[in-house]
């Protein structure tokens, strides 16, 4: 299992004194695709939010493996280091910091390596244009001002410009008509074939997967992860909806 | 290009006091008319100048102390002589320069040369040259830059007098009053008619006289239809024995001139900032201000603009930065005389470690001022439970039709954003740093690009060790 990347095993976690997950096990290869899907409110985001490392999500049980090594006690910017990136269902807005500048910045701190401009400014150019991202955003205020959309194309750039091992999609589809889902979804492609990325698609719909090829789906209900299987899950849920898995909880 | 100035030695042989004669020492720790007169006798003085510190001193005498803002009671005014003349033997040494001021010139990068210069504790630095070529530049456009004492006596001698001190009366407030009667050094500019200055002009190559930085006076006069920008300070810390700062800044906008002057001040935080700058602003002329404060124990500062003229026009954009220590209260003060006259103060403060930001603003619209605009705004950060952010706002309209709006937010950093950030890689402390980088983005945006880079410097030594 040398190609094992992400492993959670009998996970519980607790935010502000409430239990949200318990027992949360998972085993993610690289580059593999995962789909964790659940009715709202189940705790999916939450799972997110602790593999980052979320100072607000308390973990009080279980263990997150990251290639192996055991991350529970590391800084959210050593696990990012590490290789794990999040795609923010609301991403936050910082005034006075440019898109472009904030990314040179990400991306000389994850290296640690002086930046070479040039090679920089080409992959950012050639990440906006097949996101469909206008020019002029990388000198505005990362993501102030920006509408939902523009948001999440500008998690994929991230996405992109990082190439993290393993990326976890916190409902990025969510808010997107139907262009921007296409564009989305081609970032999200080239991530998945081109960077050898894996990733775990967090969803409550399916329009995200209908252009992605899924390894593995997870059901979670109220904090349990209730029915492992295929990509063909997918398909299940999108027939029947939640509604099997629901007694199980 | 970065700025210095520094507070040489004193010449002794007039500023010494005769330790062998406690009772003279006694006598002497008031400001008296004879020290006054020395002084002016120092500085070779005209008779009209001599009689107006005179009178200054009277005014500084019969004034009280202010007592409506942050305590200044760690200035010992009994011994205000002690501020005006240090003792020779106080002016420090290398190691007597604190530590944390030696460790910022280590972090910005300062060459070791100029170290003891800005510490003050070094030879004068050798700007002189430099300044030449910029003052024989600016000469061929006829422009006069030169040191207010000099030009006292020179071809502008009228000017002088017939500006000086006329802006800031020394009936102001006391430390106006004190100003009144021991300024030393600062500069004096004149740009004539329709000229303008393409090249920011800065206070740093005057700055080097002796006793500048202290008590320094600077009038600045843009004649109609000109246009300057002046920079006044230095991102480096100085540091000063004598810990009192009471300089002028008298600024004269003529009709459709411009001038921008704009500021970065970093005083070491021992200092007692009592500054006071003022312009008036001619017909459809402009003046806008920029204005940095990070350091100082203590400051009182509120740049004041005067829209004398119609359709003059005026724009403040100031940050203010305190941490520990420190209390730090600024603002802007604008009067709007003329018709179709508009303001527009804009500020950003920032305070961390227990350390009080005050942002006071006053607005006043006189009856003329018809078809007036002000718009206040001021934004405080507090980066701790433990620091304090005060918004003191003061409007008073005298005039039906003016458009007057002010809006004040006071935030914390958000932890989501901090997460965020941190998320993509980026450590806990830059993360902080580039969250209050881009709260300060609106001034740096205003200053060269040299400045922009130094300030961004300075918020990052300031936010340096600020996780707890």
């Amino acid at each position: 299992m040398s190609d094992t990347l992400l492993q959670i095993r009998n996970l519980d976690v607790r935010v502000e004194e409430k239990e949200i997950l318990r027992g949360v096990d998972m085993d993610i290869r690289k580059r593999e695709t995962h789909v964790l899907m659940g009715p709202n409110g189940a705790g999916k985001s939450t799972l997110g939010f602790a593999l980052m490392g979320n100072p607000k999500y308390e973990i009080t049980g279980g263990q997150i493996l990251l290639d192996g090594e055991d991350i529970i006690g590391a800084a959210v910017d050593a696990r990012a280091k590490a290789g794990l990136f999040l795609s923010f269902q609301e991403p936050l807005e910082v005034p006075g910091l440019t898109l472009e500048s904030f990314l040179r910045s990400a991306v000389q701190q994850r290296t640690g390596k002086r930046l070479r401009l040039w090679d920089f400014k080409k992959k950012l150019e050639k990440a906006m244009e097949l996101l469909q991202i206008d020019k002029s955003y990388a000198s505005r205020d990362l993501n102030v001002g920006f509408s939902g959309g523009e948001k999440k194309k500008i998690e994929i750039l991230q996405l992109l410009m990082f190439e993290p091992k393993l990326a976890i999609l916190d409902e990025t589809d969510s808010g997107l008509d139907v262009d921007a889902v296409r564009v989305v979804s081609d970032g999200i492609r080239i991530f998945q074939q081109e960077q050898d990325g894996a990733l775990l698609v967090i969803t409550h719909s399916t329009k995200i997967l209908e252009s992605l090829q899924v390894d593995h789906t997870h059901v979670m209900v109220d904090g349990h992860i209730v029915a492992v299987g295929d990509g063909n899950l997918v398909d299940t849920i999108n027939t029947d909806g939640y509604e099997q898995f629901l007694t199980k909880a | 290009m970065r700025e210095k100035s520094q507070v040489d030695d004193i010449n002794r042989s007039i500023y010494d006091f005769k330790n062998e004669d406690e009772d003279a020492y006694k006598l002497q720790a008031g400001l008296t008319p004879e020290i006054v007169d020395k002084i002016s006798k120092e500085k070779n003085d005209p008779a009209w100048m001599n009689q107006f510190r005179l009178h200054s001193l009277q005014i500084y005498n019969s004034l009280q102390v202010p007592n409506w803002g942050p305590s200044i009671d760690g200035l010992d005014m009994d011994h205000i002589v002690t501020y005006v003349r240090p003792n020779t033997k106080m002016s420090a040494k290398w190691s007597d320069v604190p530590e944390d001021i030696k460790d910022t010139f280590e972090r910005l990068g300062i060459p070791q040369a100029e170290r003891k210069s800005l510490a003050g504790v070094g030879a004068q630095y050798d700007s002189e040259l430099v300044y030449h070529n910029v003052r024989e530049e600016v000469a061929a456009m006829g422009v006069v830059y030169t040191d207010l004492e000099s030009a006292m006596h020179g071809e502008y001698a009228d000017m002088i007098r017939t500006h000086f001190m006329k802006l800031v009366p020394p009936q102001d407030h006391k430390f106006a009053a004190l100003h009144g009667a021991v300024w030393s050094g600062g500069s004096f500019v004149y740009v004539p008619p329709g000229v303008t200055v393409e090249i920011p002009l800065q206070s740093y190559f005057r700055l080097n006289a002796p006793g500048a930085g202290q008590f320094e006076h600077t009038l600045i006069i843009v004649d109609e239809g000109a246009n300057l920008h002046f920079i006044e300070g230095c991102s480096a810390p100085k540091y000063n024995v004598a810990n009192l700062h009471a300089g002028c800044v008298e600024l004269y906008v003529g009709k459709n001139a411009r001038l921008r002057y704009s500021t970065i001040e970093n005083w070491s935080k021992n200092m007692y900032n009592l500054n006071t700058k003022r312009a008036i602003v001619e017909e459809g002329g402009t003046m806008e201000w920029v204005s940095g404060s990070f350091g100082s124990h203590v400051s009182y500062l509120y740049p004041m603009t005067i829209l004398k003229g119609k359709n003059s026009r005026m724009e403040f954009t100031g940050i203010t930065f305190a941490g520990e220590g420190q209390n730090l209260d600024t603002g802007a003060k604008v009067v709007h005389m003329g018709e179709g006259t508009s303001s527009y103060i804009n500020t950003k403060s920032i305070s961390k470690d227990g350390g009080i930001s005050t942002f006071r603003s006053s607005v006043v619209i006189q009856e003329k001022a018809a078809h007036s605009k002000a718009a206040v705004s001021c934004q405080s950060l507090m980066l701790d439970d433990i620091s304090r952010s005060d918004t003191i706002p003061a409007m008073d309209i005298r005039c039906g039709d003016a458009d007057v709006g002010h809006e004040a937010k006071i935030g914390r950093i958000s932890d989501e954003a901090v997460f965020y950030l941190m998320s993509r890689g980026i450590s806990e402390e830059n993360a902080r740093a580039m969250i209050v980088g881009g709260f300060a983005d609106n001034v740096s945006k205003e200053l060269p690009l040299e400045y922009a880079v130094e300030m961004n410097n300075l918020i990052r030594l300031e936010m340096k060790g600020s996780i707890g």
